[in-house]
């Protein structure tokens, strides 16, 4: 797949990465091949009391991505992002959208086999 | 960071005084108070407020009565009995709706909103101990884990923000919603108790959930004399189990002397009970540095 | 009559009051454990236990060979306990509220009922008294649920008799406790007069007096801290149906796991007067609600 998702805290490259996945404040969509983007607001996910995660992942999933990068995900979400085949790398934070989106593109990102945080966070 | 909660399963076992001591003897630290439900750790503490902010959770139906055709159909999908004929038409009881949405999903004329549930406020305030994170659920209402959640993800940020590497909460009683999720994230929890039949039995069940969610567990015994035996058979559980013991406190009216006063026991002159608290206390700090 | 002994603090006595109150009850009764996370009745009672079952909670389970992914299921869950990724429906049944929408909405009945348990209900009898308890699974977060279903229980074992109940309720002012009280006759809030007890107090009164029910205190521990919660009861007319004195005597009595009615001649005379000040307020509350 050719779009990648990135937990963010506003809608530009520019913007910080959100470390959370399922409580980002957003995702930067980006499509790989020709390099456009788009920014889905995630700001309801805060008054849910539980379930966020998988509410992220449902929107990754209609957004097409195949690829999220992120600094924590949850068991939930990581089955559920596991069950469309979505590849999630984690561990990533103090850095911006467009930073990680060089990793990405430079390779050498590890997709992760288990998620790295336990649930409800 | 290090993330140090105190619990203690059964209420009233002075998990909260402790706290407060803790919270003098501990430096470079944020405090919080994860027991939404009925907080005490700020008379203690004597917070004054520096940021307030609104709490939403989830929704909660309305019926719109100029709209409903009183079918009923929403009262007999209701699982929880929510919705009741109050004489002249449906109304929905605030207390027993959980938000499911079924009743506005199955109602044929539209006529059930669900408006967000404005449930409870929290607080970022200046103590005399250093910054304390804390909240107010109000009365009646559900996710309080949702709460305590927003409040420890408060706490980190005010620590990292601030230069602290250490967050120290006191939690809720239970083993319920609340403490499970106060328990995630956390490095060590400190579970206070009392010899008793209950103390003993709710130490049990809160040390099987943390084991269940593999958080490091430690023990107190407050008011130890109270009940030699029910002691010793602490003491051997906590072998068996391989818990650290921390200290093991006497029956001492200090505790509420102090409170009365507005003051932690640490800051009322030295007794045996404050002795062994201060030996508690380098316990907990020496486990939690050493724990993952 | 139901009576609910409820508290905001935890550890202010409710089980011990519980416990005593059963044993000057002179009308059949049955007990009733309703703090499902720490359940501690049974440990001062010592009942034989007849029946034990399991308390479960209807869950989806997915027939994939009926599902076409619609997600009118997906859509209409509010706690994503069932959820459409892509083309694959997912279940995660921990998250589930058993409020049966995704199966009445399923176009194709692909989902069908299966179980989550809750916990475990136990009834039995504690010397002449009946005996009911609801115990939560450790790891389970909703207590709310399963404490419906033990209030079911105890609906099925009232029936259509005259039997009373008196329930222990869980400490708190949230969910969990207003939804272990809100079907009682009477409620009892005991308390202690220290400031972490008044100020629990305070909230446990706001919490249940939308509820309309008769309430009256029992102070505990009387003689310790101060008298904020005497002028408190009086300013709000909350009637105060028993002292019980601060005495260390009483506290090691507990701390043995006895009954302290049994144990104290003097307090079963209180408990005794505690019986016949509960019943005056029922009455009061059912002429008053009469009269409405």
């Amino acid at each position: 797949m050719s779009k990648i998702a990135i937990t963010s805290e506003g809608p530009s490259l520019e913007d910080q990465m959100d470390s959370r996945f399922g409580r980002a404040a957003g995702f930067v969509v980006i499509d790989m091949d020709t390099m456009s983007s788009h920014y889905i607001e995630n700001g309801q996910s805060q008054i849910m009391a539980q379930g966020a995660g998988i509410q992220a992942a449902q929107l990754i999933a209609k957004a097409g991505a195949g690829w999220v990068l992120t600094g924590y995900v949850g068991p939930k979400a990581f089955q559920a992002l596991s069950a469309v085949g979505i590849k999630v790398v984690q561990d990533l934070r103090d850095i911006t959208v467009g930073e990680a989106l060089e990793r990405f593109k430079s390779g050498g990102l590890k997709i992760a086999q288990a998620p790295n945080r336990e649930s409800g966070k | 960071m290090r993330e140090i909660l105190i619990i203690s399963g059964k209420g009233g076992t002075g998990k909260t005084s402790l706290t407060g001591a803790f919270a003098h003897l501990a430096v470079n630290k944020v405090i919080c108070d994860l027991d939404v439900d009925a907080p005490d750790l700020h008379l203690l503490l004597c917070p004054s407020f520096d940021q307030t902010e609104e709490f939403y959770s989830g929704f909660e139906a309305r019926i719109m009565e100029e709209l409903c055709t009183q079918c009923g159909l929403c009262a007999s999908m209701c699982r929880f009995e929510a919705i009741r004929e109050n004489g002249h038409g449906f109304s929905v009881d605030p207390l027993r709706c959980e938000g499911c949405k079924v009743c506005g999903a199955f109602c044929p004329s539209g006529a059930i909103l669900f408006p967000q549930k404005h449930s409870g406020r929290w607080h970022v305030s200046s103590t005399r101990f250093g910054p304390l994170v804390h909240a107010r659920l109000f009365p009646g209402e559900a996710n309080s884990g949702r709460l305590v959640m927003v409040l420890k993800q408060k706490a980190r940020e005010l620590a990292k923000a601030r230069g602290m590497d250490m967050v120290l909460c006191d939690g809720a009683p239970g083993i319920g919603c609340p403490v499970i999720s106060s328990l995630s994230g956390t490095n060590l929890a400190v579970a206070v108790t009392e010899p008793t039949p209950s103390g003993r039995h709710d130490l049990e069940r809160v040390a099987d959930l943390c084991g269940h969610f593999q958080i490091a567990f430690a023990v107190i015994i407050n008011k130890h004399d109270l009940n030699p035996d029910e002691s010793a058979r602490i003491e051997a559980f906590c072998r068996q189990r391989s818990y650290p013991l921390l200290a093991r406190l006497p029956h001492d009216q200090i505790v509420t002397t102090a409170m009365l006063q507005g003051k932690v026991v640490t800051e009322l002159p030295e007794t045996d009970f404050s002795r062994e608290l201060k030996k508690g206390w380098t316990m907990i700090r020496e486990l939690a540095s050493s724990v993952r | 009559m139901i009576v609910s002994v409820a508290s905001g603090k935890g550890g202010t006595g409710k089980t011990t009051v519980a416990a005593s109150l059963s044993r000057v009850w002179d009308r059949p009764v049955t007990l009733v454990d309703m703090d499902v996370e720490e359940p501690n009745l049974h440990l001062f009672l010592h009942p034989v236990i007849e029946g034990k079952s399991s308390a479960n909670l209807e869950i989806p389970v997915i027939d994939e060979s009926r599902c076409t992914s619609c997600g009118q299921c997906s859509d209409l869950c509010q706690f994503k306990a069932i959820a459409l990724m892509g083309s694959v429906l997912l279940t995660f049944p921990e998250l589930c509220h058993g409020c049966g929408g995704c199966i009445a909405v399923c176009p194709e009945g692909a989902l069908s009922p299966g179980e989550r348990e809750l916990g475990e209900i136990s009834v039995g009898k504690a010397g002449g008294a009946g005996f009911l308890m609801g115990r939560l699974r450790v790891g389970e977060a909703m207590s709310p649920p399963f404490m419906r279903m033990v209030k079911a229980k105890l609906v099925e074992i009232i029936g259509e008799s005259e039997r009373d109940a008196i329930i222990d309720a869980p400490p708190g002012v949230s969910c969990p406790a207003v939804n272990a009280v809100m079907d009682s006759d009477v409620i009892v809030l005991v308390t202690e007069p220290t400031p972490f007890g008044f100020h629990d107090f305070k909230l446990a009164w706001e919490a249940f007096s939308p509820l309309s029910k008769p309430m009256g205190a029992i102070i505990n521990r009387a003689g310790l801290g101060n008298d904020d919660v005497y002028r408190f009861c009086t300013k709000s007319q909350i009637p105060i149906l028993a002292e019980l004195p601060f005495d260390r005597a009483i506290a090691e009595a507990y701390a043995r796991g006895r009954v302290i009615a049994d144990e104290f001649p003097r307090l079963r005379e209180i408990f005794l007067s505690l019986r016949d000040g509960i019943r005056e307020l029922a009455d009061t509350g059912s002429r008053e609600a009469a009269r409405a």
